[in-house]
C-alpha cells in the first residue's frame, strides 16, 4: 500500500549485530567483567508478607571474603510522592522499597539484603549468616481477595486514589479510574442482544532468556560505571542517581546487548545494590540474577479479573460496552490499569461506553511492563465477549468486528479522536487472508480477535558522524531490542543516498549521546528514527555546504542525490557530482569534521491495530489444545526492516500463545513461589508452535518521514482470545480463565458433557 | 569436591564406598550436574562410570538385550536390535529432554534419579526388564519395579551400583508401547506416563500384558490388575475400560504444580486405552 518507493527502506538487509550474535562474541549483561571484581548476591525473603524487626548482618561482615553488606539502611528513604527519574514518573518511596524492603517483605522474593564477596561460594554462605526477624503476617495473592473486605493490607498508607470520602479507609486499591463516552442508560435501551461475562487473566512472566545482570564500578572521587542489561540506560542512570542521592552526571550507563527484555527490563532491580556495594566495597561488583530470582523478585505482568457488558442492535451494530476491571500490581501500586482500560474498545466504534478499573496491591512481585501492558488482559475479556455476541446474533465473528471497527474519525472513550488508522484496512486483510478462506479440517476451531496498542514517541537523541572515507557512524542511545539498529541504518542510508553496508549504527552509553528515553513502547524505530533522519539531514546540509564552497556556489544551488552533492540546476555551473566519499576526504580543508545531531520529543505515534486468526484442535480426553495454523495481520504504517517487523508479530503471537495455553504462577499456601524455572513455567517450545504467517499491511503515519507507527505491542494483545474463541470452536465450550491449560479445558469438557447427559 | 573416571567396576564401587555415603556416580550427569547447580547435591566425590565398557554396551544375548547402564538414550535410538524388540522403551527414553539432553543422558541415570516420572521406567517395567547391581556384596538383579522406594530414593546400598538393565526377548507377535501426557509438547515433566508391553496369539486376543504406569505414585509401578485386564480379551471396549479402571484405580497421586489429582487419575485411564491400541498394533504387525 505504501506509494513511495525507496531503495533501502523496506528491504531485508542483515543485521549489524547478526554477525556477533550468531558467533556468540555478543557481550550481553553478564558478559562484562572487570579486574578485582567482587560477586554480589540479594537475600530474598521466604515469606509473602512480614514485618521486618531487625536484620543482623554481622555474622555475614565477619566472614572473610566478604568485602561488603547492605540493607535498606545504606539507601536514603525517600518521599511518597510522584517524581521524574530518567522521565518516568515513579513514587521513589515504592521503588527504594521494592529494590529493597524496609519495615516490610511484601512478597516471596523480596530482596531484604545483599553481599559482596570474594567468590560466589563466599557469598551464599554469608547470605546464610544474615540473620533477618521476620514477623510473619497473612498474605493475599488474588486481585479480588485483595479487594475483599478483611483482606490483609500491605500498605497502612495507602488510600485510594479518586474515590471521594476513601482518606480513612485502610485499602489495598490504589485507584479507581473511569472512562466515558455518551449516554449508558440510552445505549443499553437500543440493545436488542446483551452478553454479559466475568474473566480472569493470570500474570505471566516477560520471560526474557537473559536473566537482570549489572556490573558496576565506582572510584574515590564519586563517579561511577555501570554495565548492564537493559532497555533503557538513561532510566537506570536516572533511578540510581535519585535512589543513591546521587548526581546523574556521575554515573555512566552503559547498555550490553540484551537478550529480550519485553517491558521488563525498564526498571531496577540489581543496578543500585551494586553500585551501593561498590561504593562500600571500594571495588567492582557484579550481580547477576539466577532464573528462580527472575521469577520471584522480577516483574511479570499484571493480571486482571475483569466484567464485560455488550449490547447490540439484531442487525449487530455494537451500541453499548460496559467494563469493570481489578487489575493486580503486585506488591506496590502501578498496575497498568490506565492503558488496559483505555485499549479496551478502542477497536470499535461504539457510542456508549463506560470503564472503570482499579489498580490494586497485593503480596506479589510488583509488576513491569510487558509488550502493551494492559492491553491484552482486557482484550482477553472484551474479545471473547465479542465472539459471544457474533454467536448469539448468529454473525461471522470477523464480520462483526468489521462493522463496528472504529475508523477514521472515531473518538475514542478516553479522548482522541482517531485519524490515519488501519483497523478497517486490516480486517479487510484478514478475510481476504488465504486462511480464512481456508474451510476447517473435522474437529478444528477458528477464532478471531484484535488489538490495539497507541505507541508512543518521546525523546530521543541521535548523531550521524561521518568518517574521513565516506563511512557513516550513526549513534543512538536506544538499546536494541528487536533489530532497530538495522532499521535506523536503513532510514539512514536511504536519506544518505549511501550503501547500507557503510552505515554502522552503534547504541551509546549514557555520556556518549543526549537523552534518549528507554526502548519501550514501539517508540524506537518511530522517535530514534526521526532523531536518526533528522541528524543525517542536517549532516547532508553540512555536506552540501562543503560542495558549495568547494565550487564557490551557494549551499541553495547545492542539492543532495544518489549520494552525492550535485548542482541544482545547469545554471548553477558544470560541475561533476561530488560523492559523500569525496567530499569526506578533504573535510579538514573544507571547515572540519563533518556530523549531523538531532535531539527531539516525537510527536504523532500512529495507534497501532492488528488482527489474529487461529485454528485449533482439542484433544477431547487430555484437554490438549494444538494450534494448527496462524494468521497475524497487523498494520505497521512502513515496514521499514520486513524481516523485524515479521519477528515482532511472530514473537508476540508465541507469547499470546504461552499466556493463553500454560503460563502461570503458582503459589503454594504460604504465599510462595513454586514455579520457578522453565520447566514448570511452561513458556512454549518451537514444537508447541505453527509456522505463523504474517501479513503486514501498511497505512503510513503522517508524522513520520518514512511512515512508521511502531509494531512491537500490539501482536501480543489478540492471542488469547483469538485461542479462547478458536476453542470455543472447536469444543463448544467458553474459557473464561486463563491459562486454557489441559486440566482446566479437560474438566470443562467433563462438565459439559456431564450436562449434556442431563439434558437427553 | 573430588572427581575420579575408573575402568573397572571394583574401583567404582571402592571409590563409592570411601566416599561413606557422600559419592555420587556420574552418567550423563544430566540430573546430577543440574542438582550441583542447584545446591541440591554436595557431594564429595564423584564417580564417573563412562569409562567401564560393561556400562558403556549394549549387548544381544540369547536371552535378550543388555543394556550398559550410562549408555546414552541417543545409542539406544540408533541401536537396530533394540528398535526391533523394544519399540516402547526406545520411544520413551527418546522423549527424555532435547536432542543435547539425548547425547548424555541414559536409562540408568533415569532409573537412579527415582524420580516418579522418569520416562523410561514404565516402558521397562512394561518390558519386564531386571536390573543388575554390582557392589561390595557383588552381583545382584531386581526388578525395575522393585527399584525405587521413594521419590528420589532406590533401594541401592552403601557402594553399589546399577551396571546394566536386562530386556528379555519378546515372544513372537508382542508389542511394547509408551505414551506420556505433558502440557507442553516437549522439555517438560510427565503428568502420567504410560507403557504397555503384549503378546497377542494367532487370533489377535492378549495372551500376556504387563503396564507400567509412572507420575501417579511415589514410584512408577506395575499395573498387575490393568494388564490382567487385557488379557484374553482382543483389547474391546469393555476390557479397555477395565484396564483404565484399574490404572485410575492404582493412582495415588499428590495435587502439585505439574498437574492435580483428578487430571493425573482421569489421564492414567485415558493413556492405557491409547497404549493399549498402539502396542496391539505393533504386535500384530
Ligand atoms: C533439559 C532436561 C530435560 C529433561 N527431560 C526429561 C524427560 O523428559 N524425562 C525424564 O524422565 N527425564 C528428563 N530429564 C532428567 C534426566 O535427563 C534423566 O533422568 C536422565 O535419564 C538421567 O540420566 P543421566 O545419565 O544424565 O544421569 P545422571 O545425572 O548422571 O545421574 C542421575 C542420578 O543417578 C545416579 N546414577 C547414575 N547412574 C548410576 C548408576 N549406574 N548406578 C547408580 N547410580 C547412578 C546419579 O548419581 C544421580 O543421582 C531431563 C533433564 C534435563 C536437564
Amino acid at each position: 500500500m505504501a506509494e513511495k518507493t525507496y531503495k533501502w527502506v523496506g528491504t531485508r538487509q542483515p543485521r549489524p549485530d547478526g554477525a556477533d550474535k550468531v558467533t556468540g562474541r555478543a557481550r550481553f549483561g553478564a558478559d562484562f567483567d572487570m579486574p578485582g571484581q567482587l560477586v554480589g548476591k540479594v537475600l530474598r525473603s521466604p515469606h509473602a508478607h512480614a514485618n521486618i524487626r531487625s536484620i543482623d548482618t554481622s555474622k555475614a561482615e565477619a566472614l572473610p571474603g566478604v568485602k561488603a553488606v547492605m540493607t535498606s539502611a545504606d539507601m536514603p528513604d525517600m518521599p511518597d510522592e510522584m517524581a521524574p527519574a530518567g522521565e518516568v514518573m515513579v513514587n521513589l518511596r515504592d521503588v527504594t522499597r521494592n529494590v529493597m524492603a524496609r519495615e516490610k517483605a511484601l512478597y516471596d522474593g523480596h530482596a531484604v539484603a545483599a553481599v559482596a564477596a570474594t567468590t560466589e561460594a563466599i557469598a551464599r554462605q554469608a547470605l546464610a549468616l544474615i540473620e533477618v526477624d521476620y514477623e510473619v503476617l497473612p498474605h493475599v495473592i488474588d486481585v479480588d481477595q485483595a479487594v475483599a473486605e478483611g483482606a490483609p493490607i500491605l500498605h497502612e498508607n495507602l488510600r485510594t486514589k479518586n474515590v471521594d470520602g476513601a482518606e480513612d479507609t485502610l485499602t489495598n486499591v490504589a485507584a479507581r479510574i473511569q472512562f466515558t463516552k455518551g449516554d449508558m442508560d440510552s445505549g443499553w435501551s437500543q440493545a436488542d442482544v446483551v452478553i454479559e461475562h466475568a474473566f480472569t487473566t493470570k500474570p505471566v512472566h516477560q520471560g526474557y532468556i537473559e536473566p537482570h545482570a549489572a556490573v558496576a564500578s565506582t572510584t574515590e572521587d564519586g563517579q561511577v560505571q555501570l554495565w548492564c542489561s537493559t532497555q533503557g540506560q538513561f532510566n537506570v542512570r536516572g533511578y540510581c542517581a535519585k535512589l543513591l542521592g546521587m548526581e546523574t552526571s556521575q554515573i555512566r550507563v552503559t547498555p550490553s546487548e540484551i537478550g529480550g527484555g519485553f517491558g521488563g527490563k525498564t526498571v531496577v532491580y540489581g543496578e543500585p545494590l551494586a553500585i551501593k556495594l561498590s561504593q562500600k566495597a571500594g571495588k567492582p561488583v557484579k550481580i547477576v540474577m539466577t532464573r528462580e530470582e527472575v521469577f520471584r523478585g522480577s516483574g511479570p505482568t499484571a493480571a486482571g479479573a475483569m466484567d464485560v457488558k455488550l449490547g447490540a442492535t439484531k442487525d449487530g451494530r455494537i451500541v453499548a460496552a460496559d467494563l469493570n476491571i481489578r487489575m493486580q500490581a503486585g506488591a506496590f501500586p502501578g498496575a497498568p490499569v490506565g492503558p488496559a482500560c483505555m485499549c479496551s474498545f478502542a477497536c470499535y466504534d461504539i457510542d456508549n461506553i463506560n470503564v472503570v478499573g482499579f489498580d490494586v496491591v497485593s503480596n506479589r512481585p510488583k509488576v513491569a511492563a510487558y509488550r502493551a501492558p494492559g492491553s491484552p488482559v482486557a482484550a482477553w475479556g472484551v474479545e471473547s465477549a465479542i465472539n459471544m455476541l457474533a454467536e448469539k446474533l448468529g454473525m461471522d465473528q470477523l464480520e462483526l468486528r468489521i462493522k463496528n471497527a472504529a475508523r477514521e474519525g472515531t473518538k475514542t472513550h478516553y479522548g482522541p479522536t482517531f485519524k490515519d488508522i488501519g483497523m478497517a484496512a486490516t480486517l479487510d486483510a484478514a478475510k481476504n487472508s488465504p486462511h480464512y478462506q481456508t474451510p476447517l479440517k473435522p474437529g478444528q476451531g477458528r477464532g478471531v480477535a484484535v488489538g490495539f496498542w497507541f505507541n508512543i514517541g518521546m525523546d530521543s537523541s541521535a548523531a550521524c558522524h561521518v568518517g574521513e572515507d565516506g563511512t557513516v557512524t550513526l549513534i543512538s542511545g536506544s538499546p536494541d531490542i528487536g533489530g532497530s539498529r538495522a532499521s535506523l541504518a536503513l532510514m539512514a542510508a536511504e536519506e544518505l543516498g549511501v550503501d547500507y553496508q557503510k552505515i554502522r549504527p552503534i547504541v551509546a552509553d549514557t555520556a556518549s549521546i543526549g537523552f534518549n528515553f528507554l526502548t519501550g513502547g514501539s517508540r524506537v524505530t518511530f522517535a530514534t528514527g526521526m532523531a536518526v533522519v533528522q541528524a543525517v539531514r542536517e549532516a547532508i546540509d553540512e555536506l552540501r555546504a562543503r560542495a558549495a564552497k568547494l565550487w564557490e556556489v551557494d549551499v541553495e544551488a547545492v542539492i543532495w542525490e544518489d549520494g552525492c552533492a550535485k548542482p541544482a540546476g545547469s545554471n548553477v555551473g558544470d560541475f561533476e557530482p561530488l560523492s559523500l566519499a569525496e567530499i569526506a576526504v578533504n573535510a579538514g580543508k573544507t571547515g572540519g569534521p563533518i556530523n549531523g545531531h538531532a535531539q527531539l520529543n516525537a510527536q504523532g505515534a500512529g495507534p497501532g491495530f492488528g488482527a489474529q486468526i487461529y485454528d485449533v484442535s482439542v484433544d477431547q480426553d487430555t484437554g490438549h489444545v494444538t494450534v494448527d495454523r496462524c494468521t497475524v495481520v497487523q498494520d505497521v504504517g512502513t515496514a521499514i526492516h520486513p524481516d523485524y517487523v515479521e519477528g515482532q508479530l511472530q514473537g508476540g503471537v508465541v507469547q499470546g500463545i504461552g499466556w493463553a495455553l500454560n503460563e502461570e504462577y503458582i503459589y503454594n499456601d504460604k504465599g510462595q513461589l513454586e514455579n520457578t524455572g522453565f520447566l514448570d513455567y511452561r513458556m512454549p517450545v518451537a514444537s508447541d508452535l505453527p509456522m505463523i504467517e504474517p501479513i503486514i499491511v501498511e497505512v503510513p503515519n503522517p508524522n513520520h518521514p518514512y511512515g512508521v507507527r511502531g509494531v512491537g505491542e500490539v501482536p501480543i494483545v489478540p492471542p488469547m482470545a483469538a485461542i479462547g474463541n478458536a476453542i470455543a470452536g472447536a469444543t463448544g465450550i467458553r474459557m473464561t480463565d486463563l491459562p486454557m491449560s489441559p486440566p482446566k479445558l479437560s474438566a470443562a469438557i467433563d462438565a459439559a458433557r456431564v450436562s449434556e447427559a442431563a439434558d437427553d | 569436591m573430588r572427581y575420579v573416571a575408573p575402568s573397572t567396576l571394583e574401583e567404582a564401587s571402592a571409590f563409592l564406598v570411601d566416599a561413606n555415603g557422600n559419592g555420587r556416580v556420574l552418567a550423563g550427569g544430566t540430573d546430577l550436574l543440574v542438582q550441583l547447580r542447584a545446591g541440591m547435591a554436595n557431594p564429595d566425590t564423584i564417580v564417573d562410570v563412562k569409562h567401564i565398557d560393561e556400562l558403556m554396551t549394549i549387548k544381544e544375548e540369547a536371552d535378550g538385550i543388555r543394556i550398559g547402564a550410562a549408555v546414552c538414550g541417543q545409542a539406544m535410538g540408533e541401536h537396530a536390535g533394540l528398535n526391533n524388540t523394544w519399540p516402547g522403551l526406545v520411544e520413551a527414553t527418546e522423549l527424555i529432554g532435547s536432542t543435547q539432553v539425548q547425547g548424555r543422558a541414559s536409562a540408568g541415570g533415569n532409573l537412579c534419579n527415582a524420580s516418579p516420572a522418569a520416562d523410561s521406567v514404565p516402558a521397562m517395567i512394561a518390558a519386564g526388564a531386571m536390573i543388575s547391581v554390582y557392589g561390595p556384596d557383588g552381583h545382584r538383579e531386581l526388578a525395575v519395579e522393585n527399584f525405587a522406594t521413594a521419590p528420589g530414593k532406590t533401594n541401592l546400598k552403601e557402594g553399589e551400583l546399577i551396571t546394566s538393565i536386562k530386556l528379555p526377548k519378546p515372544a513372537e507377535h508382542s508389542g511394547d508401547a509408551y505414551l506420556r501426557m505433558t502440557p507442553r509438547t516437549e522439555m517438560d515433566i510427565a503428568i502420567v506416563g504410560l507403557g504397555v508391553a503384549l503378546t497377542l496369539d494367532s487370533e489377535g486376543t492378549v495372551t500376556a500384558a504387563r503396564v507400567g504406569l509412572g507420575a501417579v505414585a511415589p514410584t512408577a509401578m506395575l499395573v498387575k490388575e490393568a494388564g490382567d485386564a487385557l488379557v484374553g480379551s482382543k483389547l474391546d471396549d469393555e476390557a479397555l475400560e477395565r484396564a483404565a479402571e484399574a490404572c485410575r484405580k492404582a493412582c495415588n497421586p499428590i495435587n502439585d504444580k505439574r498437574g492435580t489429582i483428578e487430571y493425573r487419575t482421569k489421564i492414567a485411564g485415558v493413556l492405557l486405552k491409547r497404549v493399549a491400541k498402539i502396542a496391539a498394533e505393533r504386535a500384530g504387525s
